[in-house]
C-alpha cells in the first residue's frame, strides 16, 4: 500500500463514518437546542435505518436505478426518523416526562421492533436486512474509473454514498437556519429561556416539536448512512453510534461547526484502529488479542478527558431537560 | 410507630397504582403487536407470556433465577434516583461485577462469596468514577455514564481475551464454572433438586435480603436521610451542612456495587457462561434494572416484587419463538418505561381524584386545619405561588377584613 | 366584608358618560388549584394616565395583568379594549392590541444580544432570514428618541439590571405598544434609577400612552400615579385618585386595617462581639471580579445590624461567605473569637450560627421531605435524633410537634405535611422557627419577610427583635428600606460590593441612605468599624 493509497483510504474511511456521527449530532443539537433532552437517538437510527434497508432489500430499486432509489431511502429514513422522534416529544413536550427515561424506553423499543419486523419479513430467525448496490461509482457519473486510482479519486469515490453530499448539504443547512433565520433564533430561545420566548409569544411547545422532529429526520439519515458505511446490512443495531453522536454534540458544544470537526475526529479515532498495521509510528499491541478494542475504547476514554476539562466553560442549553409548564409560574 | 413509618415514606398506595397501570398498559400493547404481527397465535402467544411462569416449578424456578440479579440492577438505578443521579450506568457496572467475579472465581479460585465480594468491588470503582465526575467536576452523569458502558464492554472484551485460562476451548465463552471452580458456584442448599431444576439456588434470597438491607438504610438511618436530602434539594443539603459532594459518589459507589453483585449473582449460578460475542452491544440484564426501578418508583421492597413480573414476563417471553421474536418482551418493557416516564403526572392525577374524594369527605375537619391550607395534595408548588400563599394566610389577617369597608367606595 | 364587594359590579354595568378609557377589566375572576387570585376585580385604565395597581404579595396583582397580557385566561369577566369586548388568548394577541408588559423578573435571553431580545418574537425577516440591518436602525432610532441608552450588539449576560430593564422597556416601543404594564419595574433599581424611570414614564404619558404600574411601594404611587387601584386578597378594595388620598388611606385599603410602620423594641444594648469579620472578599459567581470587596464589620451581642443595598450588590455573595455556602478569596471570618473562614458548613452551625437563607425554596427547605424532617434538617445527626445512626422517630415526632405549638406553623396534617404543599408564610414560619430554636450566638436573616403578607412579616420582625433582646446577634440584609429602618440598630451600606456607610438609624434619613445604596455618597472610612 503506497502512502497515497493509505492515506486516502484512511481519510475516505473517516469521513463515511463521521457522515452519521455528524448527522445525528446535528440532530441531536436541534432538539437540545429547543430543550428537549435527545437521548433517543440510538433509537432514531434504528428505525431510520430498518424503514431505508427494508425499502432498499424490498424493491431493489437500486439495482435499476441507483441514485433514484437512494434519494428516496434517504427520503423514507427521514420522515421514519421523524415519525419515531414524535413518541419522544409526546411524553417530553405534551406530557412533561422524564425526556431521559422517556427517551431510554425509545432506545429499548426501537431494536426489539427492529428485530421482531425484521424476522416476520424476512423469516424466522433472520437478523440481517441486506442491501446492495448503494455505492456511487464512476460509471454512475459517466466517468470511468482509473486502473489505478490516484489520491483525490480514492479519497471521494472509494466510500462515495448519497448520504455523503447530502450530509454536507445538511450542515450547511443547519449552520444557516440555527443562526440566520428567524425559525433559528426562536428554537434557540426555547432552549434557552422559555418563558421569555412564551412572553413574545413564540409558540414553546411548537418550537420544541420541530426540535425533535428535526432530530428525528437528521438521526434517521444518520441511521442509513450507518448502516451504508458499515457495510453488511441492517442488523438491528447500530453499534451504540447514537450514543457516540451524543458526545460528539457535547464534544462540539452544541455548535454546527464544531460538531462537525469532532465527528471527523471521532470517526478517526475508530478507523485508525484498522489502519494501525500500516502506521508506522502507532503503537500496534501486537502482544494483545483483539486489540483493536483498545483503539474502540479511545473516543469514549476521550470524551470523559475532555468533559472533565471542559465541564465549567462547556455551555449547554439553559433550559433543556426541563419540561415546559406555561401555567407554571 | 406505624404513624411514623409513614410520616418517612411516600404514599405507597398511589404509587402502586400507578405502576400496576404502567405495567398493565404495556402488557396490553404487547398484545397489541402480537395481534398486529400474526393475529391467529396473537392470544396463543399472549397467554403463554402470562402463564407461563408458574407452569411449572421448573418455569417458577428460572423466574427467581433471573430476577435476582434484575433486583439488584433495580436497586442499583433506584438508589441512584433517591440521591437525584439517574445511574444508566448500571450496564457498565454490572458488566465489571462479571469480569471481576469470573476472574476472581477462575483464575483466582475465589469461593462464590469472595467472588461475589469481588464484583461488588469492581462495580463499586466503575460507579464511583461517574459519581467523581459528577461531584467533583460536575459532568452530566448520564453521559459519563454511558461512556463507560461502552468502555467496560471493551474493557471485558480486551481481558477475558487475554486472559486465554478464563475461556472456554470450545467457543467463544468462558469456562464452565462446575469445571474451573466448583466452589464458586452459589450454593443451592437443595432447592435445586426441590424445585427440579438446575437454575434453582439461593440468589433469589440474596437479592431479597440486600433490598431489606438498603431498605432499612434509605428509611431507617441518618445516613439515608442525607442521601435522599441530596436528591431531591441539592442545595438546601448542603444548607445544612450534608456533605453532597461525598453523598453523591458514594451513592454512586454503592449504586455501582449492587450492579455489580448482580453481574456476580447471575454469572456464579454456575448455570451459564459469558458469551464474548453475544453481548455485544449491551447485556440486557444490566438495562433492565432502569424498568425495574421505575416500576418500583425507587422503592427498595417494590423493586423485588417489579423485578418478579419482568422476569416474569420474560421467561413467558422465551415461548414466543419461534412464532415471534422473544425481543417483543423488550418492547413490552420499553412501553412500561414510557409509561413510567410520566409516572410523576398519573400519580398527580391519581392524588388529585383521591383528594377530591376526601375534601367532600372532610367538612368536619376543624376551621384552623382547613384554613392553612392545605388542600392536601394539590400543586401548589415551587416558586413564590404569591396567590396560594396568599390564600393560606388568610387566617392571620381574617379577623380584621370588616374594618374598612368605607373605603372602597372611592 | 359584603358592604366593600357590591361596587364593582355594579361600576362595570353603568358606563359613565365622558370617560376615555383604552382598556377595561371588567369582573375578572381567575382560580387556580384551591385559591380564587382574582375574584370579580374590575378596573379600567384611562387613555394617557399612569395608573397604579396597588396590593400586597399574593394580592391578586400579578395575576390580573398576566390575564391582561394573554398569559391567563380568566374564568370570568371581560376586558374591553377602547370599548370592544376583546379576547387575549395570548401574549400575541395582547400586542396585536398594543399591550406591553415588562415581567418583574425580566424574560430575557442571556446568551443573545440586545438586539435579538428586543426583536425576539417579531422579527424583521424576508423569506424567513432575519433583516437584523433594519431591525438595527430601528431600535437605535427608539433609544435615541426616548433616552434609552442600549448597546444593540452587548450580550444580556454582560449588561447590568438597569439596562436591562431599558432592554425590555425597548422591546415595548419597538412593538409599537400604546398601554404599558410595569411589573413591580422598581425593586431592581437603584433611586437614582427609579428617578430615571419615573421621568421616562412621564415622558410616555405626555406622548399619550397608557401606563399600568404595578407596585406595592405607597411612595412611588404618590410621586407618579395619578389613579391607584388596590387589590386584597385577590379582591378590589377600590379605585382613587392620588390627588384626594393619602399615603395612610392607601395602606389601609390594601391591608385592610391600620398598619403601623413602626417595630416596637427596647433601646439597644450591645454586649460582646459574636461575628467579627475582617477585609473579605469574595468572588462573584457570573465574572471575575469580587462581588464583596474587602468588606469589614462586626456584630455584637444584643443588637441587629443590617445589610442594606439595592438588590445585587454583593449582598447574596457576602451571606454566602459568611455561612459557608459560597467561596471566600480574602479576609478573614471569626465567630466567637474562632477563625471559621475554612471551616465547613456544619462547623460553622456548631459553633453557633443560625441562618435564614434568601431563597426558602432553594436552600431553606427539601420541599419533598415533611415539616418535621424539614424541622430537623440541622439537627438530624445529633444525639438526641440518632442512635447508632438509626433515626430516632419518636424524638423527631415529640421535637417537631413542639415548634409547630410554638411558632404557630399550620399546615394540612400537622408534622407529616409535605413541605410542598404548605402555604409560603408558614414555610418561612418554619424556617424562621428551625434557626430560632438552634439557639445559635449569630441569626443571619435574609430578607426574612420576601414574598410575604403584613401579618407574617410583623410576627417574623417580632421573632427577630425577641431574639435581639434575648441576648444574640443579630445580622440582617433587606432590601427593604422600611424593614431596615425599623428593625436595626446599626445599619450599614453596601454598594457594588463594598461597604460604604455605616449608622445608627435614627441618624440618618430614607433619602440619604438611598444616596449611598446608588453609591452617590461614600463614608470616607468605608464601613470600617
Amino acid at each position: 500500500m503506497t502512502v497515497s493509497q493509505l492515506v486516502s483510504g484512511i481519510l475516505a474511511s473517516t469521513v463515511i463514518f463521521s457522515v452519521p456521527l455528524m448527522l445525528v449530532a446535528l440532530g441531536g443539537m436541534f432538539s437540545e437546542r429547543s430543550g428537549t433532552i435527545n437521548i433517543a437517538l440510538e433509537g432514531i437510527m434504528i428505525i431510520g435505518a430498518l424503514s431505508s434497508c427494508l425499502f432498499l432489500n424490498k424493491t431493489n430499486i437500486t439495482a435499476s436505478h441507483p441514485l433514484l432509489g437512494m434519494s428516496a431511502a434517504i427520503l423514507i429514513a427521514a420522515v421514519a426518523g421523524g415519525l419515531f422522534s414524535l413518541l419522544l416529544g409526546f411524553a417530553a413536550i405534551n406530557l412533561r416526562a422524564d425526556q431521559t427515561i422517556g427517551g431510554t424506553a425509545l432506545n429499548i423499543l426501537a431494536p426489539a421492533l427492529a428485530i421482531q419486523l425484521t424476522w416476520l419479513i424476512q423469516g424466522q430467525g433472520q437478523t440481517v436486512i441486506n442491501i446492495k448496490n448503494v455505492r456511487i461509482t464512476q460509471a454512475m457519473l459517466g466517468l470511468t474509473a482509473s486502473e489505478n486510482p490516484g489520491f483525490f479519486e480514492n479519497l471521494i469515490f472509494k466510500y462515495l454514498y448519497l448520504t455523503t453530499p447530502v450530509a454536507i448539504v445538511l450542515l450547511i443547512v443547519s449552520i444557516i437556519v440555527l443562526y440566520k433565520t428567524r425559525f433559528g433564533l426562536r428554537l434557540r430561545a426555547c432552549g434557552e429561556h422559555p418563558q421569555a420566548a412564551d412572553s413574545v409569544g413564540i409558540n414553546v411547545y411548537k418550537m420544541r416539536y420541530a426540535g425533535v422532529v428535526i432530530s428525528g429526520v437528521l438521526g434517521g439519515i444518520g441511521g442509513l448512512a450507518f448502516t451504508v458505511a458499515a457495510g453488511s446490512g441492517f442488523q438491528s443495531s447500530v453499534a451504540g453510534y447514537g450514543f457516540l453522536a451524543l458526545s460528539v454534540m457535547i464534544f462540539g458544544n452544541w455548535k454546527p461547526v464544531n460538531i462537525m470537526l469532532a465527528s471527523l475526529f471521532f470517526a478517526l479515532f475508530k478507523v485508525i484502529g484498522g489502519y494501525k498495521d500500516y502506521i508506522p509510528f502507532l503503537p500496534k499491541f501486537s502482544n494483545i488479542t483483539a486489540s483493536e478494542n483498545i483503539y474502540s475504547m479511545l473516543p469514549y476514554i476521550l470524551t470523559m478527558v475532555v468533559l472533565i476539562f471542559t465541564s465549567r466553560r462547556s455551555r449547554a442549553p439553559k433550559a433543556e431537560g426541563i419540561p415546559y409548564d406555561k401555567g407554571a409560574r | 410507630m406505624e404513624r411514623i413509618r409513614k410520616a418517612f415514606s411516600s404514599p405507597a398506595g398511589i404509587s402502586i397504582t400507578s405502576s400496576v397501570l404502567a405495567a398493565a398498559g404495556g402488557l396490553l400493547f404487547g398484545l397489541l403487536l402480537l395481534l398486529c404481527f400474526r393475529p391467529a397465535s396473537a392470544f396463543t402467544g399472549f397467554l403463554n407470556i402470562l402463564t407461563t411462569g408458574f407452569s411449572s416449578p421448573a418455569k417458577l424456578s428460572k423466574v427467581l433465577y433471573q430476577s435476582a440479579p434484575l433486583v439488584l440492577t433495580g436497586l442499583s438505578v433506584g438508589f441512584a434516583f433517591k440521591t437525584g443521579l439517574f445511574n444508566i450506568g448500571a450496564t457498565g457496572q454490572y458488566i465489571i461485577g462479571t469480569l471481576c467475579a469470573l476472574y476472581t472465581a477462575i483464575i483466582w479460585g475465589f469461593p462464590w462469596w469472595a467472588a461475589m465480594l469481588a464484583a461488588a468491588v469492581g462495580g463499586a470503582v466503575w460507579g464511583s468514577i461517574p459519581g467523581i465526575c459528577k461531584a467533583l467536576f460536575n459532568v452530566n452523569e448520564v453521559i459519563t455514564s454511558i461512556m463507560f458502558n461502552w468502555i467496560a464492554l471493551y474493557t471485558i472484551i480486551l481481558v477475558f481475551n487475554n486472559t486465554p485460562a478464563i475461556l472456554d476451548p470450545v467457543g467463544n465463552r468462558t469456562m464452565n464454572l462446575a469445571a474451573a471452580n466448583p466452589g464458586a458456584i452459589i450454593p443451592k442448599w437443595g432447592l435445586d433438586e426441590l424445585f427440579g431444576s438446575q437454575y434453582m439456588n439461593i440468589s433469589f434470597f440474596i437479592a431479597v435480603a440486600v433490598a431489606a438491607v438498603i431498605y432499612v438504610v434509605l428509611n431507617k438511618t441518618i445516613f439515608g436521610y442525607e442521601l435522599k436530602a441530596c436528591g431531591s434539594n441539592r442545595d438546601a443539603s448542603r444548607y445544612a451542612g450534608i456533605n453532597a459532594k461525598r453523598n453523591i459518589i458514594l451513592s454512586m459507589v454503592i449504586s455501582g456495587a449492587l450492579a455489580g453483585i448482580a453481574g456476580a449473582i447471575y454469572y456464579l449460578s454456575g448455570t451459564v457462561q459469558y458469551n464474548l460475542e453475544k453481548n455485544l452491544p449491551s447485556p440486557a440484564m444490566g438495562f433492565n434494572g432502569i424498568p425495574v426501578a421505575l416500576l418500583a418508583a425507587s422503592h427498595p421492597l417494590g423493586t423485588v416484587f417489579s423485578a418478579l413480573f419482568i422476569s416474569y414476563i420474560q421467561v413467558g417471553g422465551e415461548t414466543l419463538q419461534p412464532t415471534f421474536a422473544k425481543e417483543n418482551i423488550d418492547i413490552i418493557i420499553s412501553v412500561i418505561i414510557y409509561f413510567s416516564a410520566f409516572a410523576m403526572l398519573t400519580r398527580m392525577l391519581l392524588q388529585r381524584l383521591l383528594s377530591h374524594k376526601k375534601e367532600s369527605g372532610s367538612k368536619a375537619v376543624p376551621a384552623a386545619v382547613t384554613a392553612a391550607g392545605a388542600f392536601p395534595g394539590e400543586d401548589k408548588t415551587t416558586d413564590d405561588n404569591a396567590s396560594a400563599s396568599g390564600a393560606a394566610e388568610n387566617e392571620d389577617t381574617g379577623d380584621n377584613t370588616d374594618n374598612e369597608s368605607g373605603v372602597s367606595g372611592q | 366584608m359584603a358592604k366593600e364587594n357590591i361596587d364593582p359590579a355594579r361600576e362595570a354595568v353603568e358606563n359613565r358618560p365622558g370617560e376615555d378609557y383604552v382598556i377595561e377589566m371588567l369582573n375578572i375572576t381567575k382560580e387556580f388549584p384551591g385559591i380564587r387570585a382574582n375574584d370579580n376585580v374590575t378596573l379600567r385604565l384611562r387613555r394617557g394616565e399612569i395608573h397604579a395597581l396597588l396590593g400586597e404579595n399574593g394580592a391578586g396583582k400579578s395575576t390580573l395583568m398576566s390575564v391582561l397580557f394573554g398569559l391567563y385566561q380568566p374564568d370570568g369577566g371581560v376586558i374591553k379594549k377602547n370599548g370592544e369586548v376583546v379576547k387575549i388568548n395570548n401574549p400575541n394577541d395582547a400586542n396585536d392590541l398594543h399591550i406591553g408588559m415588562v415581567h418583574q423578573h425580566f424574560k430575557l435571553v442571556e446568551v443573545f444580544t440586545v438586539l435579538e431580545n428586543i426583536i425576539l418574537g417579531v422579527e424583521p425577516t424576508s423569506a424567513s432570514f432575519l433583516k437584523k440591518k433594519e431591525a438595527r436602525s430601528k431600535v437605535v432610532a427608539l433609544s435615541e428618541k426616548y433616552g434609552l441608552k442600549v448597546d444593540p450588539d452587548a450580550y444580556i449576560s454582560d449588561i447590568t439590571v438597569g439596562m436591562q430593564q431599558r432592554v425590555e422597556i425597548l422591546k415595548m416601543l419597538y412593538r409599537d405598544n400604546e398601554i404599558l404594564i410595569f411589573d413591580e419595574p422598581t425593586a431592581v433599581l437603584t433611586p437614582q434609577e427609579i428617578d430615571e424611570l419615573m421621568e421616562i414614564m412621564r415622558g410616555f404619558k405626555a406622548e399619550g400612552k397608557s401606563i399600568l404600574f404595578i407596585t406595592h411601594k405607597l411612595n412611588e404611587i404618590m410621586a407618579v400615579a395619578d389613579r391607584c387601584t388596590v387589590l386584597r386578597k385577590g379582591r378590589c378594595t377600590g379605585t382613587v385618585d392620588i390627588a384626594d388620598t393619602s399615603r395612610e388611606e392607601l395602606s389601609r385599603m390594601m391591608v385592610g386595617r391600620e398598619v403601623s410602620f413602626s417595630v416596637d423594641k427596647a433601646p439597644v444594648e450591645p454586649g460582646d462581639t459574636v461575628l467579627e469579620v475582617c477585609g473579605l472578599c469574595a468572588p462573584s459567581r457570573r465574572s471575575k471580579k469580587n462581588a464583596v470587596t474587602n468588606a469589614s464589620f462586626n456584630v455584637r451581642r444584643g443588637e441587629i445590624v443590617c445589610i442594606a443595598g439595592i438588590e445585587g450588590n454583593g449582598q447574596s455573595e457576602l451571606v454566602y461567605a459568611l455561612t459557608g455556602l459560597g467561596p471566600v478569596s480574602a479576609g478573614s471570618i471569626r465567630l466567637n473569637g474562632e477563625d471559621i473562614t475554612r471551616k465547613s458548613i456544619r462547623r460553622r452551625n456548631n459553633a453557633g450560627m443560625a441562618h435564614i437563607p434568601e431563597d426558602r425554596h432553594k436552600d431553606g427547605l427539601i420541599l419533598d421531605y415533611t415539616l418535621e424532617q424539614n424541622l430537623v434538617l440541622k439537627k438530624y445527626f445529633m444525639p438526641r435524633f440518632q442512635k447508632g445512626g438509626f433515626i430516632k422517630f419518636e424524638e423527631v415526632r415529640r421535637f417537631a410537634d413542639g415548634l409547630i405549638d410554638r411558632f404557630d406553623i399550620r399546615s394540612g396534617q400537622g408534622a407529616v405535611t409535605r413541605a410542598r404543599s404548605m402555604s409560603g408564610g408558614n414555610q418561612q414560619k418554619a424556617i424562621v422557627a428551625r434557626e430560632i430554636d438552634y439557639n445559635a450566638d449569630i441569626l443571619i436573616a435574609v430578607q426574612p419577610t420576601r414574598g410575604l403578607d403584613i401579618g407574617a412579616i410583623e410576627y417574623i420582625h417580632k421573632q427577630i427583635v425577641a431574639e435581639r433582646d434575648s441576648g444574640k446577634a443579630v445580622l440582617l440584609v433587606s432590601l427593604e428600606l422600611d424593614e431596615v429602618m425599623n428593625l436595626s440598630d446599626r445599619i450599614i451600606v453596601i454598594y457594588e460590593g463594598e461597604l460604604v456607610g455605616e449608622f445608627r438609624p435614627d441618624e440618618i434619613t430614607v433619602q440619604e441612605l438611598g444616596l449611598y445604596m446608588a453609591g452617590a455618597k461614600k463614608q470616607k472610612s468605608g464601613g470600617e468599624v
